[in-house]
This record gives structure tokens, sequence and C-alpha cells, in this order.
């Protein structure tokens, strides 16, 4: 019992919870941007994919790091905008045109990793994101291991957080993306134009998840599977109900998940003798399904959150 | 050689009338796969992905493309036939439920590519096809007259079996956890549970936390056999050894793999059993060592991978394609191909990384394998 309760006073585990953390912050960034406006996007687990494989696909092509995750929040925002044509000016099913984003991108991504490259039994590698010391800051005793020894894009994945929040909290376009949510009508009275504003947000969003697959194969991993995304997505979209709709509960949640997900896999070793795996594989789920209760109780959920908006109806 | 071009030509126009025009629709493509080298075409491989990952439900999109395959198949059916009619090679048909990428499927089908390269075989095949496509898929082949169809019926135990009762004339082999059935639905396991104790044995005699780690994606025997062994071999070389492990849920998370192996290593572990892929990475971030299943990783992990326990499929290839060709039955169970004695599995190793001494036991263990007097124990219990 001591041994599962020391996990926790491990440097390992708190880093764990970083690396696992950083995909669902930003996914759970984007889908959050993308409901804030108004809009749900159930493109996230393909758009993910999509995001996963362009970025690795650039980097084998000769490109650098960082272009590669500027070409998958390009392409992540293309297909963003393609969503946003289906959903905001043409008013369709959000849920099914969400649905159908990710059946499609997650095809097209495998189909033109096939074309581009050989099978082989050993997919080709990239040189990934490394560790990034802090000066300073990563010689710190626990703390410093736990912490300050990230790759980039986990530190740019915070940064996006606060910059999220802050934005939506304090600036004019914050303010404009958050009523859109609430009640477009109100907008359009106020002479803005709900649609673009939409239509804006779900590009910015989509942009941001592709980023959050992108992760997945330039500094967690090195090479791309079609079918690597397992579902994080769809965790991510739980995320955003979790932190009812406010960017700072949802970091908060991403690092909970992901510390329930570093800690079963720890508590798998620690524990002896009997214990069904799936029971530790089911901690993460039934802990956030719990949280979600609980946190769930005083959600705000957008007032206009699936509500096509037409111009002039009522 | 010219009437058999024309009655296929018109059984093929014939059924079209009545049949499921989805069906139909992925015939010719993969036909053409077929004949023509199609490792190196990437047309007809693109119409065998298109095909796995799900069927277009537009009829206006349909009726063209359907003409387009239909016209492009019955012109190149003459070409067809003069193939056919110069070799009597086994044409075999490989359907896989994962990507080709994924280390299980990436044997077989390198397997199945070799002995077509070799001329030993014409090998087709399908990937990324899912359960409740499965069975359409091997009806389609069969209908297309292969004489072996390859897959794995894990998932669809019941409907595989279904189908090869359907198509008596047409050799089956499956990956299955059941038994054989009839004369031509035969079964395989997947068997490098020798390699895994020779690489355990390595393990064991170069640790020095002497405690030992492996990441499993989920307890089915064929991984938990594999697991015990290269512990069975760790253990004989050395008595004080710990083991952890972890089950990932998932085949394919090499993300979760790499996060589970940081896991272990931080609690200890010094050497780490990767039954996934994505395991060695953690192993090489934490700079430990790691051993390799399935595959040979070395290449791709040279300073972290000592040892690979390799599974060839080649000699179960060879033995249902002699027993096809010797007109015997092949419902019966092909694991035995997979053991050492035939080739079926060995160990790879970098020499330089390991104390001569250790090489030279478990070389001789090896060679104790190979002779039969030595079995390794086949333990499908659940590790913990």
């Amino acid at each position: 019992m001591m041994e599962a309760l020391d996990i926790f006073t491990t440097a390992s585990l708190w880093g764990a919870v970083l690396r696992i953390a950083t995909p669902l912050i930003f996914g759970t960034l984007g889908a959050l941007i993308c409901e804030r406006s108004g809009v749900l996007n159930l493109g996230i687990e393909g758009i993910m994919t999509l995001g996963a494989m362009v970025a690795w696909m650039t980097v084998y092509q000769g490109g650098d790091l960082w272009t590669g995750l500027a070409v998958a929040a390009f392409c992540g925002g293309m297909f963003g905008l393609l969503h946003a044509f289906l959903t905001v000016p043409l008013g369709l099913s959000q849920h099914v045109t969400g649905l159908g984003i990710t059946l499609f991108a997650s095809s097209l991504t495998y189909f033109v990793y096939r074309l581009s490259l050989p099978v082989s039994s050993s997919p080709p590698t990239i040189e990934p994101f490394q560790p990034l010391a802090i000066p300073g800051l990563s010689d710190i005793p626990f703390l410093g291991e736990a912490l300050f020894s990230q790759t980039a894009p986990t530190y740019l994945a915070i940064l996006a957080a606060a910059v999220t929040a802050w934005v939506l909290a304090k600036t004019p376009l914050g303010l404009a993306v958050r009523m859109t949510g609430e009640n477009p009508h109100a907008v359009e009275a106020q002479g803005l134009n709900p649609i673009r504003i939409r239509i804006g947000a779900i590009v910015v969003g989509s942009a941001l998840m592709a980023v959050g697959g992108a992760f997945l194969t330039t500094a967690t991993f090195n090479s791309f599977f079609p079918t690597m995304v397992q579902g994080r997505g769809w965790v991510c979209i739980a995320l955003v109900v979790f932190a009812s709709w406010q960017p700072g509960k949802a970091l908060l949640g991403a690092l909970l998940f992901a510390l329930f997900d570093a800690y079963q896999l720890r508590l798998q070793h620690v524990v002896e003798g009997g214990v069904p795996y799936q029971l530790f594989l089911m901690v993460p789920y039934v802990l956030s399904i719990v949280a979600l209760i609980v946190m769930s109780r005083r959600a705000r959920v957008p007032n206009a959150l699936m509500a096509p908006y037409r111009r002039g109806e009522r | 050689m010219i009437d058999a071009t024309v009655s296929k030509t018109i059984l093929f126009s014939t059924t079209q009338e009545y049949s499921n025009p989805i069906d139909k629709e992925i015939g010719p493509p993969s036909k053409l796969c077929g004949t023509a080298k199609q490792d190196r075409l990437k047309i007809p491989v693109c119409a065998d992905i298109m095909n796995s990952l799900g069927e277009p439900k537009m009829f206006n999109l349909f009726s063209r493309r359907r003409f387009i395959t239909v016209v492009t198949a019955v012109s190149l059916l003459p070409v067809l036939g003069a193939a056919s009619m110069a070799d009597d090679k086994i044409k075999v048909a490989g359907i896989h439920a994962s990507p080709v990428e994924n280390a299980w499927n990436s044997r077989i089908h390198e397997a199945l590519q070799s002995a077509a390269d070799d001329g030993l075989i014409e090998y087709v095949w399908s990937e990324g096809v899912s359960g409740t496509d499965y069975a359409r898929a091997m009806r389609e082949y069969a209908e297309q007259g292969v004489d072996l169809i390859w897959g794995e019926s894990y998932a669809v135990e019941n409907e595989a079996r279904q189908v090869a009762q359907d198509y008596p004339d047409v050799a089956f082999l499956m990956g299955s956890s059941g038994g054989p059935s009839g004369d031509n639905f035969g079964v395989f396991g997947t068997r490098n549970h020798e390699a895994a104790y020779l690489a355990g044995m390595l393990a064991g005699s170069i640790s020095e936390t002497n405690t030992f780690g492996s990441v499993g994606g989920y307890p089915i025997p064929e991984v938990n056999l594999l697991i015990n062994a290269f512990r069975d071999g760790v253990s004989e070389v050395n008595p004080n050894a710990e083991f952890l492990n972890a089950f990932i849920g998932t085949w394919f998370d090499p993300p979760k793999a790499k996060e589970a192996a940081i896991a272990q290593i931080d609690a200890g572990a010094d050497i780490i059993f990767g039954e996934r892929i994505g395991t060695a990475d953690g192993a090489k971030e934490r700079g430990v060592l790691a051993v390799g299943s399935l595959i040979d990783y070395t290449e791709r992990y040279p300073d972290t991978v000592f040892a690979n326990a390799i599974w060839n499929y080649r000699p179960t290839v060879e033995a249902i394609v002699a027993d096809i060709k010797a007109d015997k039955p092949v419902g019966k169970d092909y694991t035995e191909f997979s053991f050492m004695k035939y080739g079926g599995n060995d160990i790879i190793f970098v020499s330089e990384k390991l104390p001569p001494n250790a090489i030279a036991t478990m070389e001789a263990k090896r060679q104790a394998i190979k002779d039969g007097s030595f079995e390794v124990p086949i333990n499908p219990d659940e590790p913990s």
C-alpha cells in the first residue's frame, strides 16, 4: 500500500504526466476554442492523425521540426476550414460533419502515407525533439527532472493554454468569440459577423489539434503509424466538458488525466498478485468520470453550442 | 487460352448484373495487383487501400468507376491468361487486419513477399481490413480463384470457418486461437518463445540491477508465453532476477509503450523486453538496454537493442505451399513450423555488447533446442 503511494513522490511520475498530457492539452484547447464559438468539432481524432503524419512527413522529407509543426497546424487549419464551411454557412449537423471529417482525415492520411513510402517492417524514423534543459531550473532536484526537462512542444502547450485563457478572457477578440458561442444574434447586432468569427475559431482550434497529433510523431515517438492517435481526440472532447469550457481547467483536466495514466503504468508493477491489468487500464477513465461528475455540476455550457446561426432567423 | 479468356469475361460481366455492386467494385483492382509486380506498382496498391478504408456509397460515382475498372480488367485478361498458363505458381492472397507495418504482420508480409520474389508463389494482399469486412474480403479473393488465402481469424473465428466451408477448393491458413477445421482450414500460432528464452539468457548475464521489465499489448497466450519464456531464460542464468511487467491494452500505441518502459526503468529495470514497438524508445531515452521481439530492431536502435527474438514465417509458407502442391489436405495446425528446429524463430544478437562466456552458454542451449534435447517451456499464463 505504501509503495502505491510512494509513486507520487517520484520525479519520474511527474515528468511522465507532462509528456502524456501534452497532446491532450493541445487537443483540448483546440476543441475548447471551437466550442466556445458555438461549434462542436468531432473532427479532432482525424485532424490529430493528419497532424501526426504531416509533421512527421515534413521532417522526414528534410524539413525542420518546427516547420513540421507549422505544416501540421496549416493542414489541420484547412480541415478545420472544411468543417467550418459545412457547419457554419451551410449549417449542417455538427455531429455528422465532425465524424465525417474524422473518417475522411484519417483515411486520407493513411492513403497519402502508403503512397508516399514503400512498405517496410519497421517504419522509417526521424530525429525527434530532444528534452530541452532550462539553464538553472533543470538542475533543481526533483522539480528539475519533473518539470524542466521536457521537450519544447510541452512548454509550448502550457504557453498555449495561458495565451488562450488570456485571449478569451481579456481581449475584444476573445469577448467576440465567447459572445458568438452564447448569442450570435447579439454579435450581429453589435456589427460583428458571427459567421466569420466561428470560421476563424474553428480554423485556429483545428490547427491546435493538429499540433497535438504532431507531438506524438515529433517528440514522444519518431515514426508514424496510421492508427497511433488511439482515441486521444475523444478524450479531449470529454476534457472540454470536464473543464466546463475554461482553458485553465482544461489544462488541469489534461494534467489530471495524464496523471492517472502515468500512475496506472507504475501501479501495474507495484501491486502484486492477482489484480487484473484491465483494472489499472480503467483507472484513468473511471477517475475521469468521477472528476467529471464533481466538476460538471457547475459547468456552463455555451448557450448557442451546436445551434447553427442563420442570419435573420429568430 | 482464348476460350478461357472469353469465358472469364462473360462470367465477369454477368456477375456484375446481380451481385452486390460494392463487392464487385473491389474485385478487378485486386486482381490487377495479382498479376503485376504489385509492390512496385503504386496504383493497384492504392486501390487496395481504398477498399480497406471503406467503400464509397455514391452510386453515380460507382457506375463510372465500375465501368473503368471493368474495361481495364477485360483489356488485361489476355495478359492474365498468358501469365497463368506460363507457370503453376500457387496464388496467395493475404488479408491483413492491421497495416502491414505492424510487427507481426510485417513478418508474414515479408515472408510471402520474398516467396513471391523467389517465384514460389504469386502474392496479392489487402491491409487494414476490419473485422466487419473480413469475411467479405475472404470471399472476394476466393471468388477470384486464388489457391490459398492467408489471414488472421482471431476476431472472426466463426465467420472465417464458414467461408472456408463455402469454398472447399480454396486453402485457408489463418492465425487463430482455435484449432484447424475441415480439410481446408489450417491454423498457425506465433512461436518465437525459444528465441525469447535465449535472449533472456543473454539479458540475465549482463544486467546490473537484476531487474527486468517487459511491455506487452494484451495478455493473450501468444504474448504471455513469450514474456514467460524470456523470464525463464533470465532465471536460468540469474537466480536473483526480479521482473516487472505492464500491458498497455492496445497493439498500436508506441508513445504509450514507451511510457510503460520508462516507468519500469525508473523503478529499477535495466533491460526491457519489448513485445511492443515503442518499448525500446523508452530504453533508448533512459540509456538502458532492450530486447526486440518478432523483428530485428538492431538497426533502428543500434545502441539499445542487443538481442532480438525474431520470428521467421517462411518455413510455414513453404510447408503449406508444399501441401497444396501435393494435394494434401491443409486443415491442420502449422504452428510447429515456427519452432526453431524448422528455422521458424531464431535469435539475432550483437556480440560486441556481450561477454563471450554468456554467448557460449546461450549457443549451447540454442544447439540443444535445435537437436531436441531441450524444450523451452510453453506457459500461456498471464505474467504478473
